[in-house]
């Protein structure tokens, strides 16, 4: 008879009007890993944050070796034995490693690092975790820091591990290591629940899936008895919708980077042609933010040669530089750079344009224009909302995106930036954004896409660039390359001969 | 213990939270002047009589309350763009400075144009005092919450030293004052016979303006949407720094204009105690305002009557009229969190 | 007198000290609050009805070190109320700061005038006596007090784990609570004992300094106090060597004031401090390493 280690029971949760957790029951036993499934979106993060105390349940029970844990107390779920690594790494940069480690786990007057950094160092070595006690946060790379987030949770003596999507930030390299140390968790008695969106990885390491979408549980399956495609139609409730490319002819060069260097970014030469999508490819913080600034115009080159629309970007280059040459820019954080959330909706559709006609006059806005600017986006991309006066922050993240997608398109740019276009959008709106960019390419115009997503880099991409540490692999036209392939690259792989 | 948003929050709770916050603020000047041995609402029947009980109380409110909106205007223009301008006193000192550098004899010209000219070199004079902090903000990254508090007390001493010293009053018996303006440096009663004058109208007019700059202009939208978001507002192509330093001028110009209309319109002279919190209470104004400039006028109007009618219920009652400051304080603090949650509940867990 | 020779009279340098002991209590209550991510511009509020608070309770016939305690609960509970505002409710601490020094600079003069209606003279009161010590060692009490407080908060940000969490909070909060402690009693005690400590400050000036107490005597200390913090990169030794460095410059310039007063207008020393305020806030601003979520007010369950 397998020990039950932790079991919900009916849990329920609702954010205004949406149901984030419907009636969601599961029991895990120990030395298993569960991995819970589901879209962006699908309550998956809410309800483990239920289960570890951030948030309290409408209704239901969260039980711990038996015990029902009080709601709302992240300090029970600790001292029984629950560890959370978050997907938003909770680690304070100015302290060090050990710091973090020991924070809330002394009584008031005792911290006594020494001892402490003995058996952190132990433990490390135990879970095949290497890093340093004693280095400081903010110096530690970003799977390093992860690292410390898992030695957290060992160290309060964690009997079940939780991880929010931890993948998401690591090499191909960097996952499989987690993985290693995973079985080694398992393998000493501690019990998982690994939360991801990512099939190949679910298959990879779990004993049992379960499925949630639109918040409720939709399925559970063995892992051995399930395959991708099983588990794909769980997750979205269809077959995934299959994009047709049609092949479109090859324009003129419209942006060129010969040689360019900037901070986070050594000698990049890429070139950006009409009608077609160049995918990139790499692991979040190798250097995409810094080419995405870059084109954008939040950011110079220090030195090499940047071209647009065929003219020079020199030392002037600016946002408004390079909304002028007509690039359209989707940034990669909507709610940080992409809109203004105390804003409305028309606010937001002419932050870009305002300063010119036909929305302003001799710097006085035409508000009638501005509005009927942002009734054409409502309506000609689909954004669902009361209204052109709604503030922005009241829409889901899809219709946010729509209105950005609305705002950069609508003038019919030459040139597309799209910075993570589809992150956190569910199936539906994901699809929509792809149709729209491909749209732009069969008109002629020319797309960087960046996203940490390869399956939808090698779907949409006429030509995949890969990013690593700052550097761009050789061109890969399409279907000339196989994921571990481009796994090898995103590790670093291959740059020496290259560079 | 956490908060949650309302999306669409009740007309009893946007009315009765507000409402709530006026109660408490009363219940509080009720205590105090309880305290004071004195009958809380005969208390505040005084403080309403002294402030609109009469043609008179009226309008020596709404000439208190005139470098009350110029201030507030200059706090709410500055908070909306959250460049933090608490050195609106400075400021109003500044424009009293010029006003009565160039006003006293130095600048001969009749009154239509003399008084632009002066209200013209006021604005200027305040702007030039909140472009330093501003500019230390966008190129260094200094604070400037504590820069402009710091330069009140500046601004103060250098006033202080020039009374004492080159602008002091040969016939002022040692009393460190300025001379008088010229008589065409003077605003005009708005009302004739009555304290009343024209910066009143002034204040007013700058109201207007102040709105349509914000709701209308180009430089507005900057100014809400660098206050809001500046990441985003950069990123959409806004020269953030540039919007900064022209809110600066904006909202130094409103306040320097303070001091030019209570020189040239209510004491025809310079002197230490110009201002008696001008500035800071601004703060209270442009907050209670929610920082909507036509709101500031509201607001001025009734912090200048609590302060007014104070005064007169103290002679009276014996309250002192500090009562006031706290009410107004209590007024700002409570009106804040009572803002605050007709927009969250408290949620716990 | 040579103006170099100033500097090395012992009289000059119990100036020094005595000058510096307000600002420290002050600068390490603001240090306090700051480093658990909350601004608190109520610090020249707090320090008048420390003042005034202290002045009164022993004016009204309580010992001295009771004058003190006084001071110190009334801060506190001035603080109770910024973090109150500011820490659940999550309300601009730029306004409820300025809010609560408005209230306090009130509450202090309301108060004053109703317990001495028709008084125009201060009234004095016995203060803190220096300790039997030579030279500029001869410091009252508060004064050991204020290097004591230093001492103690060093250590305690330094060493405990409760230092290590107030460290945690004003970073990322998020940390603080995924580890099972709660972000907002952190944030309120630390405002709370902050603002305590800012009102000793206060009461230094009417216990030790000046014996009475009048309205404006606290004239700014508490701004420069947010600029010394500052100015010592949250660290709680160098925002001690700034209040020094202060107080050394403001002693140095009341001296040269009585030597070159006849040459130039004393409104210019007494601008000094101020404008040396501004300018270590620009050389300091470039490099101090800010706490990350200073003035961020945190939700739970929000990112």
């Amino acid at each position: 008879m397998p020990e039950t280690v932790l079991r919900l029971k009916g849990i329920t949760k609702r954010f205004g009007a949406q149901l984030a957790n419907d009636d969601i029951s599961f029991a895990l036993q120990k030395g298993e890993v569960i991995a819970l499934l589901g879209e962006n979106g699908a309550g998956k993060t809410t309800l483990m944050n239920i289960l570890f105390g951030h948030y309290t349940a409408d209704s239901g029970t969260v039980e711990v070796m038996g015990t029902a844990l009080p709601p709302g107390h992240p300090r029970a779920a600790l001292a029984a034995g629950v560890g959370m690594v978050h997907q938003h790494f909770t680690l304070a940069d100015n302290l060090t490693v050990a710091e973090n480690i020991l924070l809330g786990t002394r009584p008031l007057w005792r911290l006594g690092q020494g001892d402490a950094r003995a058996r952190i160092r132990d433990l490390a070595r135990r879970f095949g975790l290497e890093v340093d006690p004693a280095a400081r946060v903010a110096d530690l790379a970003v799977g390093e820091r992860q690292r410390v987030e898992i030695l957290k949770a060992l160290w309060r003596d964690a009997r079940i591990l939780i991880l929010d999507e931890p993948t998401a930030v690591l090499t191909p390299q960097e996952t499989e290591a987690l993985f290693r140390t995973l079985r080694l968790a398992v393998a000493q008695g501690l019990s998982i629940v690994f939360i991801s969106h990512k099939l190949r990885e679910v298959l990879a390491v779990s004993d049992r899936v379960l499925v949630l979408r639109h918040g409720r549980l939709v399925g559970e399956v063995r892992t051995r008895d399930t395959d991708r495609h099983q588990l794909a139609r769980l997750m979205v409730g269809a077959d995934l919708p299959t994009q047709e490319i049609p092949p479109v002819p090859e324009g003129p060069p419209l942006l060129e980077l010969r040689a360019v260097s900037a901070p986070g970014l050594s000698a990049i030469d890429l070139t950006l042609r009409g009608g077609r999508i160049t995918g990139l490819a790499g692991v979040s913080g190798n250097g995409q933010s810094a080419l995405a600034a870059l084109i954008a115009g939040t950011l110079a080159p220090t030195s090499g040669e940047m071209q647009a629309a065929g003219l020079p970007a020199g030392p002037g280059w600016s946002p408004q530089a390079a909304i002028a040459r007509g690039i359209a820019r989707i940034p990669e954080d909507r709610h940080r750079t992409g809109t203004i959330a105390a804003m409305t909706l028309t606010e937001n559709a002419i932050l870009e344009a305002y300063g010119r006609p036909p929305f302003s006059h001799r710097s006085w806005i035409d508000w009638r224009a501005a509005r009927s600017f942002a009734e054409e986006i409502i309506a000609g991309y689909d954004v669902r909302c009361p209204g052109p006066d709604t503030r922005i922050s009241l829409l889901s993240g899809g219709n946010m995106q729509k209105l950005i997608l609305g705002r950069a398109l609508s003038p019919e740019p030459r040139m597309i930036l799209a910075n993570q276009p589809t992150r956190g959008l569910d199936v539906g709106a994901v699809a929509y954004v792809h149709a729209r960019l491909l749209e732009a390419r069969a008109r002629g115009a020319a797309i960087l896409l960046i996203s940490e997503d390869l399956d939808e880099v090698q779907a949409l991409s006429d030509e995949i660039r890969v990013i690593s540490a700052g550097r761009l692999s050789p061109s890969f036209p399409r279907g000339t390359t196989s994921q571990a392939e481009l796994g090898a690259w995103m590790a670093g792989h291959g740059f020496d001969h290259a560079a | 213990m956490r908060l949650e948003p309302i999306a669409a929050p009740t007309p009893a709770r946007l009315l009765g939270l507000p409402l709530a916050a006026l109660a408490l603020t009363l219940a509080i000047g009720a205590a105090l002047a309880a305290l004071a041995g004195a009958n809380p609402l005969a208390v505040f029947g005084l403080i309403l009589k002294g402030a609109a009980g009469s043609r008179f109380a009226l309008l020596e409110t709404l000439n208190r309350a005139t470098p009350l909106i110029f201030t507030g205007l200059a706090v709410a223009v500055a908070f909306r763009a959250r460049l933090w301008n608490i050195g609106a006193e400075a400021q109003l000192y500044a424009g009293a400075l010029t006003t009565v550098l160039l006003g006293t004899g130095a600048v001969a010209a009749p009154a239509p144009l003399l008084l632009p000219l002066l209200a013209l070199t006021a604005f200027a004079a305040g702007a030039v005092l909140l472009l330093g902090p501003a500019f230390l903000k966008v190129r260094f990254g200094v604070d400037e919450v504590v820069t402009t508090l710091l330069l009140n007390f500046i601004m103060l001493l250098f006033v202080s030293m020039l009374l004492e010293g080159p602008l002091k009053d040969p016939l002022s018996l040692g009393w460190p004052q300025s001379p008088a303006l010229v008589p065409d440096a003077r605003l005009p009663r708005l009302v004739s016979g009555l304290r009343l004058h024209w910066g009143f109208a002034l204040a007013l007019a700058a109201a207007l303006v102040t709105w349509a700059i914000m709701a209308r202009t180009t430089l507005g939208f900057e100014m809400r949407a660098v206050g809001e978001n500046p990441a985003a507002a950069a990123f959409a192509g806004m020269p953030v720094p540039r919007v900064l330093l022209r809110t600066a001028i904006l909202s130094g110009g409103l306040a320097g204009l303070a001091g030019f209309s209570e020189v040239a319109g209510l004491k025809g002279n310079l002197t230490l105690d110009l201002s008696p919190g001008f500035g800071y209470t601004g703060i209270i104004v442009a907050m209670l305002a929610m920082l909507h400039p036509l709101g500031v006028v509201v607001a001025g109007v009734f912090v200048a009557g609590v302060f007014v009618g104070a005064d007169s219920m103290s002679r009276a009652a014996g309250v002192p009229s500090y009562i006031a400051d706290i009410l107004v304080a209590t007024a700002l603090l409570t009106m804040v969190a009572a803002l605050k949650l007709t927009r969250f509940r408290i949620r716990s867990g | 007198m040579e103006h170099l020779d100033i500097l090395l009279t012992a009289s000059f340098w119990a100036a020094v000290l005595r000058i510096a002991s307000p600002l420290i209590f002050a600068t390490m209550g603001e240090l306090i609050c700051e480093r658990a991510g909350v601004l608190n511009l109520g610090i020249e509020g707090i320090m008048v009805i420390g003042a005034f608070t202290g002045w009164f309770a022993v004016y009204a016939g309580l010992p001295l070190w009771a004058g003190v305690a006084t001071a110190l609960l009334a801060g506190m509970a001035f603080g109770l109320l910024h973090g109150l505002l500011t820490v659940p409710l999550g309300l601009s601490q730029h306004v409820v700061g300025l809010g609560i020094t408005l209230l306090a600079t009130a509450a202090a003069s309301y108060a004053y005038r109703l317990a001495l209606p028709r008084v125009t003279t201060p009234p004095r009161i016995d203060p803190f006596q220096p300790l039997p010590l030579p030279g500029a060692l001869a410091q009252t009490p508060l004064t050991y007090l204020a290097f004591l407080t230093v001492a103690v908060t060093a250590f305690v940000l330094a060493r405990t784990p409760l230092g290590l969490a107030i460290r945690a909070v004003g970073e990322n909060p998020q940390a603080v609570e995924a580890q099972g402690l709660s972000v907002t009693a952190l944030r309120l005690g630390a405002v709370t004992i902050g603002s305590g400590l800012m009102a000793v400050g206060g009461a230094f000036l009417t216990l030790s300094a000046f014996s009475s107490f009048f309205f404006e005597m606290v004239n700014g200390r508490g701004w420069i106090c947010i600029a010394l913090v500052v100015f010592g990169a949250w660290h709680p030794g160098r925002a001690l060597l700034g209040a020094l460095l202060f107080a050394a410059f403001d002693a140095y310039q009341i001296r040269l004031q009585q030597t070159l007063g006849a040459a130039i207008p004393y409104q210019v020393f007494l601008m000094l401090p101020y404008a040396l305020s501004i300018l270590a806030l620009v050389i300091m601003s470039r490099r101090a390493r800010v706490p990350a979520a200073l003035m961020t007010p945190y939700n739970r369950g929000e990112r």
